[in-house]
This record gives structure tokens, C-alpha cells and sequence, in this order.
């Protein structure tokens, strides 16, 4: 299976998920420019963490007019799969991959921590090697990850169970104040309504080995490789 | 041809937390300007167009906005100034 991971300039997340997929994995992946056209038959489309044009404007405003994008999109629209993570995520809000929109941190403070998830749904592409209602722990690396969308948005989020991932009070944390970024209905990441396109915060790619402190991003990309390969 | 230079205003729309707008509130209560019951913090983008009239800036600016520099999903937009120049 392959992986096709665009780099933005500024994007600093790419070389993270080529590592994953590829030492973590072991399949193959190709790094991809964004003024490239040709997404070189990739699988699956990754969208990397970073700050893709210096976050000018909006985070992934300028991005989603990169010239790849266009084949990302009929990528997407032709059912292939996408996962944007982080700044990717913000990219595939902008171009309407995906409803919403990432603002700044309620708290208007970079975070930069490992934050407790709850895994809302394991019916999807993405998530079929977790158990719903599963606690993991992923790293986050953000200014702008407030999730924020019209309340009918959410609504139809939560009703066709698109709400993948939300933060969630881990055992050890108790109370705590657990959503990092304000992020309305403490959503930490969606698919879209073909259930193809994946957007979420927090970085998979960046726990798929112990020595990274968790390895809870690896079934993510298990669920990929599961899904192809039935 | 004549060249308009077109002002406009994005500001986060109205309902919508506005934690920046909220901390400068807040730093201008401790300034003592009590009197300040809300901010909101926006961007102000000054454009200069070369087209036919200014029904055409106008029109020009507005899809400019509803395509790029205001996010549809969170943000209001006006034009607040078109002066030819």
C-alpha cells in the first residue's frame, strides 16, 4: 500500500508520517511536493502537520491552493482516502474536504503536550482496530485547533457518527481541564460524510513507537492497511 | 481602466467565541477604560484593483471574499471604503 505525503512549504509534520509509514509500518511511501500534479498512485493521502505558508491569513488558507491540492481533492472525490492531520486538517477544512473551521486556541496559547482521546466510533476506515469508547493518548501541537461549526454542522456530525475522536478526561487526569483548545463538543477529529476523508488535531503519527511515549497512533494506520487488505 | 483602492474588513462573526477580543477587553479594563463592554479583533486588508468601475471593484472584492479572504464558516466580511485613486 502506498502513502503519499505532501509537503507545503513550512509544513514540518511530513517527515513524521513518512517515518511511521514506513519504519513503523513498513510500507511504502512517497513524498510529494505541493506544486507536484501527480499524486504517483498513492493510496493514501496525507496531509502533514506544520505551518503551510507561515499560517498566513488563516491556517491552510494559501495551502488548499496549492496546486496538488486539485488532485488531492478528485482524490478524495473519487473515494480514495485522506487524512489530514493538524495543519492538514485546517487544509481540508479550507477546502472543503471537510465542514467547520479551526480557530485559535481558547486559550490563546500554543499547547504542546500528550492529551487524552476517547475513541468515538470504530465503524470507520480509520478506526476499525480500536474498541469505541477507548481511551488513547496522542501528542498535540497546536495554536489554532478550536473546533468550531453551526450547531446544525455538529448535529449531523454527531447523528451520522462522524465525530471520530474527542478529548477526553484520561484515568489520571480526573477533572482537569481536558479540551486544550476550547474545540466546541470537545471534537478532536471527523471524517467526512463518505467516511474517506479523515481531519484531526492531534498527531497519530507521532505515537507509533514507545520510545515516543505512546505507540496509540499505530491502529489508525492498521485500520488503513486492514481495510485495503480485505 | 482606472484604479480603485478597495478597504476591507473581516471580524469574527458575532456568537462565536472571540478569545482575542475577549484578552483585549480584558487588558483594557485594567487601563481603566471600564466603559469597554466588547472587542473584537479582525483584520483590515487594503486592496488596490485595476478594473473598469467601481460596481466592478466592488463586485471583484466581494467574491474575493467569499472565495479566499474571509472563511465563510466563522467570519463576516465588509467593505468598508472604495476610493478611486
Amino acid at each position: 500500500m502506498k502513502f503519499g505525503i505532501v509537503s507545503f512549504p513550512g509544513s514540518n509534520g511530513d517527515f513524521d508520517a513518512y517515518q511511521s509509514v514506513v519504519e513503523a509500518l513498513g510500507e511504502e511511501a512517497v513524498m510529494l511536493w505541493h506544486k507536484d500534479h501527480d499524486l504517483q498512485g498513492s493510496d493514501v493521502m496525507i496531509l502533514p502537520g506544520g505551518f503551510s505558508y507561515g499560517d498566513y491569513l488563516r491556517a491552510g488558507a494559501i495551502a488548499r491552493f496549492s496546486p496538488i491540492m486539485r488532485e488531492v481533492v478528485q482524490h478524495a472525490d473519487r473515494g480514495g482516502i485522506v487524512i489530514g492531520i493538524c495543519n492538514g486538517f485546517q487544509i481540508a477544512c479550507e477546502a472543503g474536504l471537510l465542514p467547520g473551521a479551526l480557530l485559535r486556541n481558547q486559550s490563546l496559547k500554543f499547547v504542546c503536550a500528550p492529551i487524552g482521546l476517547r475513541v468515538e466510533t470504530s465503524n470507520t476506515i480509520f478506526t476499525s482496530q480500536y474498541e469505541k469508547g477507548q481511551r488513547i493518548l496522542l501528542p498535540i501541537a497546536h495554536g489554532d485547533g478550536r473546533y468550531s461549526a453551526d450547531d446544525e454542522t455538529l448535529d449531523r456530525l454527531e447523528g451520522e457518527g462522524q465525530v471520530v475522536f474527542r478529548y477526553a478526561p484520561d484515568a489520571l487526569e480526573a477533572t482537569e481541564a481536558y479540551n486544550p483548545n476550547g474545540s466546541m463538543r470537545d471534537i478532536a477529529g471527523i471524517v467526512n460524510g463518505a467516511g474517506n476523508v479523515l481531519g484531526l488535531m492531534p498527531h497519530p503519527e507521532r505515537a507509533v513507537d514507545p520510545l515516543l511515549g505512546s505507540t496509540d497512533g499505530l491502529p489508525l494506520f492498521e485500520s488503513i492497511l486492514q481495510r485495503v487488505a480485505v | 481602466m482606472s484604479r480603485y483602492r478597495v478597504a476591507v474588513q473581516v471580524v469574527p462573526r458575532r456568537g462565536l467565541l472571540d478569545p482575542q477580543g475577549k484578552a483585549v477587553a480584558d487588558a483594557l479594563h485594567t487601563l481603566g477604560f471600564g466603559g469597554v463592554s466588547g472587542v473584537h479583533v479582525g483584520r483590515h486588508l487594503v486592496l488596490d484593483l485595476d478594473v473598469s468601475d467601481e460596481e466592478t471593484a466592488r463586485r471583484q472584492t466581494r467574491e474575493m471574499c467569499e472565495r479566499l479572504l474571509a472563511n465563510p464558516v466563522t467570519e463576516d466580511f465588509e467593505i468598508a471604503e472604495v476610493t478611486a485613486s
